[in-house]
């Protein structure tokens, strides 16, 4: 099949390159520092993962783009491109190939986090249900930041302006949703404004889902974004090759 | 001779710039088609769109009888390409790249690993099978996009200047390699080597500002050069030229001579043949030569002629 060539191709592409295993030990390093120094795991006394998960959104807002830049802007630049889409595969095949790439790293990445899963449970008797629900939350997360990171990516040759692009719109995309932008709005923007960009946010959906408040919409948001901005990076690389 | 790609009325603009402006032409089995043209002519632009990289803007393309902006996997299954500058991902080694070039065209088993191995021969890439792309020099980069567009034994081949870069070692390879393919494919290839055309080609399309400018076999397009059939003398004594100059003048059928050292070349009126003459004259007032030549025409001299631009459009740079 054709989407699971490139997707192999992609794949093994990123351990081609020193980016990964600097990207997973940054990654792992990271959210143990913000686990057990910032979010005070042990302090807080309690047996479960919410420390851990809070800081997914924000560590995800700067990790993310680092893997989604080359998607595209990498084939642009290196003229790969014209190779890649005079295969005999559609273009919706080859940007789901690439993304599902790209998420299966990101996932690897998330997986090998699982010691504090084994440490939070060897310390106490923590809700597994809702630890599950919080990684497969903080999955699909990573997945649409990916996916914006995708299309973006698809707007440029250069893998530093994918970068930047892709965490400054992320950046939106979670701060609709802190207190403060929230308190920001609060008072004079009418209700349903403030609503709608709670909406919108990556952070108010998996809040909710880490808080163990387990509701279909909160995932069913996710799987749309990773729809949409997929279907946008088709438009985008069909409406920019010619350049 | 069954007709394997034709485009009618191609067009492709970028703004306001017709890159390609209405060309047509089909190729058949069996036929190389060089396809000629200053940078900028709008080649690589053509070759764009046949692959299904671009779509065009007006007119249409067919490979194997299927449209290329209707059904473009069914083109894309059917063509191999060269694009531009011989693109591969830098970071995979050679072998890699063309397995996974397989496994997107689906070939698998048995005969994935035939045609594999059939390309890596046919481009000699044996011995750099494992290394990066990215530490092979250019030879061995268009080499290895050479086979990833030779890989499926595609009907159709399409190769945007095959040579550019090479060494003339390697250029002699390349071409007997298109060469010894050319019976049962069709085959398009773009270059700027006039002499590539005389070697490989059967017939030259030669474009100019994204318009066909020149159509035929490259023996007809010679034809078109003022010294087609030219006389080319070179004297054993240069001051003989005067005598020659005489004898020759006011004869039918010459028009005129052109004098560069000890070489004379008699240019003939319409083309037509004047050994005879100029043999003749050379007789009747007993002139020695060291050496006599027919001139066939030069490639280079029509191709000047015919892409020589009217007024200034300079349309940028866009092979």
């Amino acid at each position: 099949m054709g989407i699971w060539a490139i997707f192999k191709r992609e794949l093994a592409s990123y351990f081609l390159t020193p980016l990964a295993y600097i990207f997973i030990v940054i990654f792992l390093v990271l959210t143990a520092t913000f686990t057990f120094f910032v979010g005070g795991f042990f302090d807080r006394g309690q047996a479960d993962l919410q420390t851990f998960f809070s800081f997914h959104p924000w560590l995800y807002l700067f990790l993310t783009p680092a893997i989604a830049m080359r998607l595209w802007a990498e084939e642009r630049k290196s003229g790969t491109l014209e190779l890649l889409l005079t295969l005999p595969v559609s273009v919706a095949s080859t940007v789901l190939g690439k993304f599902l790439a790209a998420w299966v790293f990101a996932g690897i990445a998330l997986a090998l986090t699982f010691p504090i899963w084994i440490t939070v449970n060897y310390l106490g008797s923590p809700d597994n249900g809702v630890i599950l629900a919080s990684y497969i939350g903080s999955f699909l997360m990573a997945g649409a930041y990916l996916a914006l990171g995708s299309a973006l990516s698809a707007t440029t040759q250069n893998q530093v302006i994918a970068f930047v692009l892709t965490a400054a719109v992320g950046v939106l995309f979670v701060s609709f949703g802190s207190s403060m932008v929230q308190s920001f709005f609060t008072g004079w923007a009418p209700a349903g404004l403030l609503e709608a960009l709670r909406g919108f946010s990556f952070l108010t959906h998996f809040q909710d889902i880490t808080r163990g408040v387990i509701d279909l919409r909160d995932f069913v948001f996710f799987v749309t974004v990773i729809a949409a901005f997929l279907w946008a990076t088709v438009l985008l690389v069909d409406l920019k090759k010619g350049r | 001779m069954t007709e394997m790609i034709r485009i009618r009325d191609l067009a492709k603009r970028f703004g306001s710039i017709h890159a390609v402006d209405g060309i047509s032409f089909a190729v058949a089995k069996g036929e190389v088609l060089g396809f000629l043209g200053p940078n900028g002519a709008g080649k690589s632009t053509t070759m764009k769109m046949i692959t299904g990289f671009l779509q065009p803007s007006a007119g249409s393309a067919e490979v194997c009888g299927f449209d290329v902006e209707r059904q473009p996997l069914e083109v894309k299954r059917r063509i191999g390409y060269l694009p531009e500058g011989a693109p591969a991902y830098g970071d995979m080694t050679p072998l890699s790249f063309l397995e996974f070039c397989a496994d997107v065209r689906r070939l698998s088993g048995a005969d994935r690993r035939a045609k594999i191995e059939a390309a890596v021969e046919k481009t000699t890439l044996q011995g750099v099978l494992y290394q990066p792309v990215d530490t092979l020099s250019k030879g061995f980069k268009r080499r290895v996009g050479l086979a990833q567009a030779l890989l499926h034994d595609p009907e159709v081949l399409i190769l945007d200047e095959p040579t550019d870069g090479l060494d003339p070692n390697q250029k002699h390879e390349v071409r007997s390699l298109i060469h010894g393919m050319a019976r049962d494919k069709a085959i398009i290839i773009s270059t700027h080597i006039l002499e590539e055309v005389d070697a490989l080609c059967s017939r030259a399309v030669v474009i100019a500002s994204g318009r066909i400018v020149a159509d035929g076999t490259p023996g007809q397009l010679e034809a078109r050069s003022r010294l087609h059939n030219a006389v080319t003398v070179r004297l054993k004594n240069p001051a003989d030229a005067a005598a020659l100059r005489a004898a020759l003048a006011g004869q039918p059928g010459i028009a005129g001579i052109e004098e560069n050292g000890a070489e004379a070349t008699v240019l003939p009126a319409g083309g037509q043949p004047i050994l005879a003459i100029v043999d003749g004259a050379l007789r009747d007032k007993a002139i020695a030569v060291e050496e006599i030549k027919v001139e066939r025409g030069r490639l280079d001299e029509v191709f000047r002629s015919v892409t020589a631009k009217p007024k200034s459009n300079d349309t940028g740079k866009r092979g």
